[in-house]
């Protein structure tokens, strides 16, 4: 049994080494990332070595052994590999197939492993939706009411009750202590079940913190009124399901309001449950403002007070939003005599994703360089400016003596002209589908285009490495570029079979999107020969020690 | 990116005007030594009177449609004819020709060379630019105006000078979303122009039978953005994106690539002639291996 808290790669290796000499294995983790971690190693490493046998595998572990990577690194790679299909191909099929080494493969993607390192778990809890409704266990037989307090019920009070959490800070721990602090709570909140409007107030005479549970909040009344001027006055009509408040009274909740009329005095104390229910659902739909431990019950209160400060000096400093609100609201009700020029429709620049080139490319496999298409020949005589211009002056007047000629065309040579425009329409929609980009290669079984697009960026990939270890300087290079070399020359029969095993009619489109991958390789394979020889030529001796 | 012709797209006060309403910026090639090259059956002045038919029949198919023409020439661009700018409508053609022959004076005036090998370049580049500034204003005009689109009528080789500056141009119609057709009468394609209209959604068209270039132009290149939605328009098989290696001017499949600018080079240089950039040793003494050059300095 092997006990492992924090795996490295180096650590894994000599395991998997260990691992191949045969017998079964258990491996005891600390907590379930770890465990993670150690299976995708421990799958890569079986993999690798049921591959390409024993022989290779001191050549990762010793390359590895420069690179001390840390759990999160290595963490991190394992998540970019998951998500992104195509990279995870790319990493099995060099990295692990022994043709380049891992911090190879990574050295031109730092770009990937610097975006966010440590990213927040995608899903974030939100607030329970639970009202907490005022339901104390009580026994029945002596007068003791128990109120359960857990972290998460204190936050959502503090969200929602913003006296309350002012309360907190102001006194505990001056004036009387957490437990107390919440035992004079739960006393506010037992009264207010008891919808004993008459006899909170009189307990609020008495008490003045137990006056501030009871009483209205007033932090709250004027966050309301902020919101209320920033409410959009236009309205939509659009009528919808959830508009539907006929059928549940109160919302299916428990509370009801009494309607006994009470003397002013007695108002503040009153609650209303519109309110409460209103309060609640802003602050859940608002969510998990702040990301402190739940614990701690002071600094979630002070966290909140930031977080709701801050707000305020955000709502304050930033004139912006009532401007786009006006404009929002003017576009809206649109009253265009009075509209000023407005902003220009413009097109969003974007990187579009290099596969997308990948068919037109086909153009170039038919052009040789320096050709540009010229079928025809033009003369290439030399001539005078004058006589240039001359000429286009004459043809000018003609015209304008001539005037339009009558009929502007023959008619013959229209119909011909129409039918040769029909005909290659047709013809290109049969072949390359409607739309303007639309190719070919949706046309092709998905397998096959998968392959193709796959074998396109492992040959891309390839060349990168290889044209980039030019000039070959150390030794290192120089094995690298003839494991690339062995690994592109592997891609020829596998290009071959793609094209074989494609309908006879795809036949030749397919050949087509290939030729360029096989122009790409071919520059590269004569420019390797012509390296080696000038290597041999210039170090004096020919290959294989021959004189 | 696909530029939807979609209605939804255009500025949405434009939907007092009708679908179809277009401003046609046109951009006639007037180079000399191309029109005096080319031994085809297109001359001058057929290819003239096609244009102008072409220009009357565009305005006749909707009111509100505008065409301005943009002379390219060798020396210099100008505009010849502006359809909204016109006191007397029966007099348009007569006008064109009028300003034609004004703009040609004019190029042959600035001309510096006595004499030229073959077709030389026109300014496309400078023409392209001339469209754009003009659908800017009208972009600037109001909340009506009709959708631009951008036709080329072009003969003259891709001069490689223009490259940076016609992909300037072809990036800032692509924002936007102006489409820029091509028809090609010269003998060979253009590359510049394939990438033009690939890019932003026009069409490129090489017309195999020049003296049916009337036929080729109303029926493929009148077609106003809306329709194209759901009209079926010739489309080219493949687009050749190669570059243009910036000290020679030769298309070039691989070369050398500045890493501050990205600026291609065929042959290995000691210093990028576009941002000044220094680069690294050689490590090889071979100096044709094609290799990414790593950057030392970055002063400028």
């Amino acid at each position: 049994m092997y006990s492992l808290l924090v795996p490295s790669f180096c650590a894994i290796n000599k395991l998997s080494s260990a691992l191949f000499q045969g017998g079964n294995y258990i491996f005891e983790f600390d907590s379930f990332a770890d465990r993670d971690i150690c299976r995708e190693f421990v799958a890569a490493a079986i993999a690798f070595h049921g591959e390409t046998g024993k022989s290779t595998s001191e050549k990762p572990a010793a390359a590895l052994q420069d690179e001390q990577l840390s759990t999160a690194e290595m963490e991190h790679r394992i998540k970019l590999l998951q998500e992104d299909n195509e990279l995870q191909r790319l990493h099995k099929q060099f990295v692990i197939g022994g043709i380049l080494t891992e911090a190879e493969f990574w050295a031109t993607r730092k770009k990937l492993l610097d975006q966010n390192d440590r990213r927040k778990p995608k899903q974030r809890v939100a607030l329970k939706n639970e009202m907490w409704s005022v339901k104390p266990l009580s026994d029945g037989q002596s007068n003791r009411v128990t109120f359960n307090l857990t972290p998460e019920i204190i936050h959502q009070i503090f969200a929602e009750k913003p006296a309350v959490r002012q309360a907190y800070l102001k006194f505990v721990p001056n004036k009387m202590s957490e437990k107390e602090f919440w035992t004079k709570y739960s006393r506010a909140e037992y009264l207010h079940s008891t919808k004993n409007v008459v006899a909170a107030a009189a307990e609020a005479a008495e008490d003045e913190e137990l006056a501030v549970f009871l009483k209205q909040d007033d932090m709250l009344t004027n966050e309301a009124r902020r919101k209320i001027r920033r409410v959009d006055p236009t309205l939509d009509m659009e009528a919808d399901v959830g508009d539907d408040y006929m059928h549940l009274p109160d919302h299916g909740l428990l509370r009801e309001e009494s309607k006994d009329v009470l003397d002013s005095q007695y108002e503040p104390y009153r609650r209303y449950f519109s309110q409460d229910l209103n309060q609640h659902a802003a602050v859940v739909l608002q969510g998990r403002v702040v990301d402190v431990e739940l614990g701690d019950t002071r600094s979630v209160a002070e966290a909140l007070a930031r977080t709701k400060q801050a707000e305020l000096a955000n709502e304050v400093s930033d004139g912006n939003l009532e401007k786009d609100l006006s404009h929002r609201i003017s576009r809206v009700a649109e009253i265009e005599d009075l509209q000023g020029p407005r902003d220009l429709a413009v097109a969003p620049l974007c990187i579009k994703d290099p596969r997308d080139y990948f068919d037109s490319q086909q153009a170039n496999a038919l052009k040789p360089l320096g050709d540009a298409g010229s079928g025809v020949k033009t003369l290439k005589f030399n001539v005078s400016s004058v006589e240039a211009y001359g000429s286009l002056r004459e043809l000018i007047s003609e015209i304008r003596v001539t005037g339009l000629s009558e009929p502007i065309t023959d008619p013959e040579v229209a119909f011909k002209v129409l039918s040769g425009l029909t005909q290659n329409i047709s013809s290109t929609k049969y072949h390359l589908g409607k739309s303007p980009h639309e190719s070919i290669l949706d046309s092709l079984p998905k397998v096959t285009k998968e392959d193709l697009l796959h074998h396109w960026t492992s040959i891309q990939e390839l060349l990168k490495h290889f044209w980039s270890s030019y000039p070959i300087t150390t030794k290192y290079l120089y094995t690298k570029v003839t494991r690339l070399k062995d690994a592109m020359s592997q891609v020829y029969p596998k290009l071959q079979e793609i094209k074989e095993s494609v309908q006879s009619d795809f036949r030749h489109q397919v050949s087509l999107l290939v030729q360029p991958m096989l122009q790409a390789l071919d520059a590269a394979f004569a420019h390797y020969d012509a390296d080696v020889q000038k290597r041999s030529a210039k170090s004096g001796e020919r290959p294989n020690g021959f004189m | 990116m696909t530029i939807p012709t979609k209605k939804k797209m255009a500025p949405a006060a434009s939907k007092l005007y009708a679908d179809d309403v277009s401003l046609l910026m046109v951009l006639i090639d007037t180079n000399p030594f191309f029109w005096n090259s080319i031994n085809t059956s297109l001359s001058f002045s057929k290819f003239i009177s096609n244009v102008l038919a072409f220009l009357n029949s565009i305005l006749l198919l909707n009111q509100l449609n505008q065409v301005v023409v943009i002379a390219t020439g060798y020396n210099s661009c100008d505009y010849i004819f502006d359809s909204s700018a016109l006191q007397n409508h029966n007099q348009k053609g007569e006008s064109l020709l009028q300003k034609l022959e004004e703009f040609v004076d004019k190029d042959e005036s600035l001309c510096r060379d006595d004499s030229v090998d073959g077709p030389g370049f026109s300014l496309l580049s400078g023409s392209l630019s001339m469209a754009l500034c003009y659908i800017q204003k009208v972009f600037r005009s109001g909340p009506l105006h009709p959708r631009p689109r951008i036709l080329c009528l072009h003969g003259s080789p891709d001069g490689p000078g223009q490259y940076v500056a016609i992909m300037n141009a072809i990036f800032s119609a692509q924002r936007s979303m102006v489409p820029i057709d091509s028809c090609i009468i010269g003998a060979q394609h253009s590359a510049f122009l394939q990438q033009a209209s690939y890019i932003t959604s026009g069409i490129y068209l090489k017309p195999q039978l020049l003296d049916g270039l009337f036929q080729y132009l109303t029926t493929v290149f009148a077609t106003d953005l809306h329709s194209r939605s759901f009209l079926q328009l010739p489309k080219p098989v493949g687009v050749d994106f190669r570059a243009a290696c910036f000290c020679h001017k030769n298309t070039i499949d691989m070369g050398y690539i500045c890493s501050v600018c990205l600026s291609i080079f065929c042959k290995h240089h000691k210093k990028c002639s576009t941002c000044g950039s220094v680069f690294g040793q050689a490590q090889t003494q071979d100096s044709s291996t094609p290799d990414r050059k790593r950057k030392t300095s970055v002063d400028n």
